[in-house]
């Protein structure tokens, strides 16, 4: 099954006011199996293997076994993801290809929780019925002056 | 059955959806929401970070037109909009989106979205319209400028709320109802004006992978028709239902391309090294003007493949190794080559690690180094997307300031993009015509789109009458699948095999071998005929009488009842309106047999249709393509 849970790391998110997996899986997969108190996926066939909930799952307790009808065992992608950079570990079939170690950024310059989202640039006019949108036209053109909301400039 | 209980909400502008669109819609809603004391409400049922066809991230941004570098106009968009649409497509939606796309990438960069820079700070393009982006976190990103906003001015966010249908007085929208999938709670949303923002359709076609990997389509499963089904539902006018989308990827993970084909400048070949993109170049005068123009379309593109595919060329490749060494091989020296390799492997892992993990195992898992050997690619399954190169959605009014004297008859009416429903609004993949807005697109396109509704809550602003009746009605048949799993789930000893009902996951397939079958799916490899789609539509109709009695077990079974019939919908109107075109437009998508040549004499016009709910019936129409950069 795409993504599976190891069940000796999983505490089902007793300490946390939601089950972490069950919250974000975009495709409502992710259960807690309240007399176990262990996450599992309903319905492996219909994952994306998008790792939302390898990502968020606070014990490392998710990976992703591929896809069974067409990837060969024994390769994984390991994810550890912080609030700035995102690791990866690529494991491949065979032993005698070194695995791969990757660090990717994830954001930059405003941390976790803090985008604003209004104001960055001034916005043209406080009419609603013109095309003029939020932090336009100053948001749209920072070096060569405003492109005019009237008329398509370049058609 | 348990007793539901009904959640009511009233607001100003309803957002249904949760992914790009809806996001933009969101803070935009919410800017002019505060300064006008307006009320801005969002519906989704997944949670928003992770919402949506941007879930698992992206390692580009598609649509930046750069209007600022004078390099580009928005005819160029228009332009290469137009020609990889063949002709088909809304020159005052595309050049809308267009114009304010940019906005949109420098907020997200504000958000803190990490855009690739070079030396001088400029932004590192793929290509002449797309950014490279470190993409983990973009929607997450994304979600968080949207929820911030809405806390700003005071709007709600349901999440886990299921929309299932639009609610109507008389021919305007006025909200919509759905139900949680965590608790037995039907929730009614009335609003005075509603966006449409639900996404694009998956699994109504067959995928090619029919086990464990049936979820690994190329666009996520969790797009399900929604926006399809209530734009149709609500008796707006739909367009462009017969352009589907079927994309070129690695073979069976579906990682994505863009970076090979465009960045790295890699060549794809047959079995036997035969570049089908230069040998079959006199296949493209059959599809003049468009199959000449570069770049050449995707469907197109795909055609020239498919040629190969056709006549057992297979295995195609993408010829990785050869490209590497072409770039590393212009180094000065060892070192520097060492270090090229190093940094075009990490940036090519990091293109499937950002948006198709899958792919990233299916490489180590076959041993596959790109620098040593070449890779698969192969035509996936279509899909139903307005947002990339397909064209499928409602069909929505253009901005007013933007039309011309051929135009502004056709193409505007009112409010930019509302649907022919008024006060019902869509934008992403839920509206149509306007294809190649992708993820920065979708989000300009769901700011636009949010503006101008509020701009329509402010002049009706009348309270959303909702007749109790209908609401009692919608209620009961929502929660219909789980009255008859109870009713006759003791009939058998399966609970899966019950001649009484049938379960959302068989509905599923009996709609995916339908399309499949007959209406030029993967094991047609793309080809279908008038007596095959009249065919399917009769197989069709009993999928619909069926639809009434679908069983489900609990709350997740019973989305994916709803979801099911959803996609349905989608699958219907496709079959008509490509029985309604009586010519084959874009060969790599699908193939019209009898009608195996484009007609531009005829048929360079649009392809709109309306489904009647109180009848059943579906009326096709042809509307006129009128250009703006011409």
């Amino acid at each position: 099954m795409p993504s599976y849970v190891i069940p000796d790391k999983c505490d089902g998110c007793k300490a946390l006011d939601k089950t972490a997996c069950q919250y974000i899986c975009p495709n409502d997969l992710m259960v807690l199996d309240k007399d176990a108190m262990k996450a599992f996926n309903q319905d492996p066939q219909m994952c994306w293997e998008c790792y939302s909930c390898v990502k968020i799952c606070p014990t490392q307790a998710i990976e992703v076994r591929g896809y069974a009808d067409f990837v060969p065992l024994g390769a994984s992608a390991t994810a550890m993801r912080s609030s700035e950079d995102i690791l990866w570990t690529i494991q491949f079939r065979s032993k005698e290809i070194k695995p791969k170690r990757f660090k990717f950024p994830i954001r930059r310059g405003v941390a976790e929780g803090q985008a604003q989202p209004f104001d960055h640039y001034e916005t043209g006019d406080d009419d609603l019925k013109s095309p003029t949108l939020m932090c336009e036209p100053a948001g749209l053109n920072t070096e060569k002056g405003p492109v005019k909301m009237d008329k398509v400039p370049t058609l | 059955m348990a007793e539901f209980e009904t959640v009511t909400v009233e607001t100003d502008l309803l957002i249904c959806g949760g992914g790009m669109a809806a996001c933009g819609a969101a803070v935009e809603a919410s800017y002019w929401a505060k300064k006008n004391g307006l009320k801005v409400t969002v519906v989704d049922k997944a949670a928003m970070d992770r919402s949506g066809a941007v879930a698992m991230g992206l390692s580009a941004i598609n649509q930046y037109v750069d209007l600022n570098s004078g390099n580009n106009t928005l005819n160029d968009y228009c332009d290469y909009v137009r020609n990889d649409l063949m002709g088909i497509t809304r020159e005052d939606q595309v050049a809308n989106i267009a114009r304010h796309v940019d906005s949109t990438v420098h907020l997200f960069e504000k958000w803190g979205l990490p855009i690739w820079t070079d030396q001088d700070g400029k932004y590192v393009h793929e290509g002449r319209w797309q950014l490279m982006i470190n993409g983990e976190s973009y929607k997450v990103i994304v979600a968080e400028a949207a929820k911030n906003a809405l806390a700003e001015a005071g709007g709600e966010y349901f999440e886990r709320v299921f929309i299932t249908h639009p609610l109507m007085d008389g021919d305007k929208c006025v909200g919509a109802i759905g139900f949680s999938v965590r608790e037995n709670k039907i929730y009614v949303f009335k609003a005075k004006a509603t966006m449409c923002a639900m996404g694009g359709a998956v699994h109504v076609f067959k995928p090619r992978s029919t086990g464990e990997g049936f979820g690994r389509s190329w666009y996520p499963p969790f797009n399900s028709g929604a926006s399809a089904f209530f734009t149709i539902y609500a008796g707006a006018e739909m367009t462009c239902q017969e352009v589907r989308f079927i994309p070129v990827r690695f073979k069976d993970a579906y990682g994505p391309v863009g970076a090979w084909f465009l960045l790295f400048k890699a060549v794809a070949t047959n079995a036997y090294g035969g570049n089908y993109m230069q040998e079959r170049v006199g296949e493209l005068d059959k599809w003049e003007p468009y199959g000449k123009v570069k770049p050449r379309p995707a469907n197109i593109r795909n055609w020239l493949m498919m040629l190969d595919v056709m006549e057992g060329k297979s295995p195609i490749y993408m010829q990785t190794a050869d490209a590497i060494k072409t770039i590393v091989d212009q180094a000065p020296d060892d070192k520097a080559a060492k270090k090229k390799l190093k940094e075009l492997e990490a940036e090519a892992w990091e293109d499937f690690l950002d948006m198709t993990i899958s792919q990233a195992i299916l490489w180590a898992s076959t041993n596959t180094e790109p620098d040593k050997q070449p890779s698969e690619i192969m035509a996936c399954d279509p899909y139903f997307i307005g947002s990339h190169s397909g064209a499928s959605g409602a069909w929505v009014s253009g901005p007013e300031d933007l039309q011309n004297e051929k135009t502004k008859d056709e193409y505007f009416w009112g409010y930019a993009n509302m649907t022919t429903v008024p006060g019902l609004f869509a934008a992403g993949d839920a509206s149509g015509a306007s294809s190649h807005k992708f993820s920065s697109g979708s989000h300009a396109e769901g700011r636009i789109a949010a503006k101008a509704a509020l701009a329509y809550v402010v002049d009706n602003n009348t309270p959303p009458n909702v007749d109790q009746a209908q609401i009692d009605d919608l209620k009961a048949r929502i929660l219909r699948p789980l009255v008859t799993f109870e009713e006759h789930k003791g009939a058998t000893t399966d609970p899966n095999v019950n001649p009484n009902y049938i379960r959302p996951q068989q509905h599923m397939y009996r709609l995916q071998k339908i399309m499949d079958e007959y209406s030029g799916g993967v094991s047609a490899q793309f080809h279908t005929n008038d007596k095959l789609l009249e065919k399917g539509m009769e197989l069709m109709q009993y999928l619909h009488e069926d639809s009434d009695k679908l069983a489900a077990e609990d709350l997740h079974e019973l989305m994916r009842c709803w979801e099911s019939v959803h996609r349905s919908y989608q699958g219907d109107a496709h079959m008509r309106s490509i029985l309604f075109r009586e010519e084959t437009r874009w060969p790599g998508y699908y193939f019209r047999a009898d009608k195996p040549k484009m007609d531009n004499d005829n048929w360079l016009a649009f392809c709109n249709c309306t489904f009647d709910k109180s009848t059943g019936d579906w009326t096709m129409m042809k509307k006129p393509v009128k250009y703006l950069t011409q």
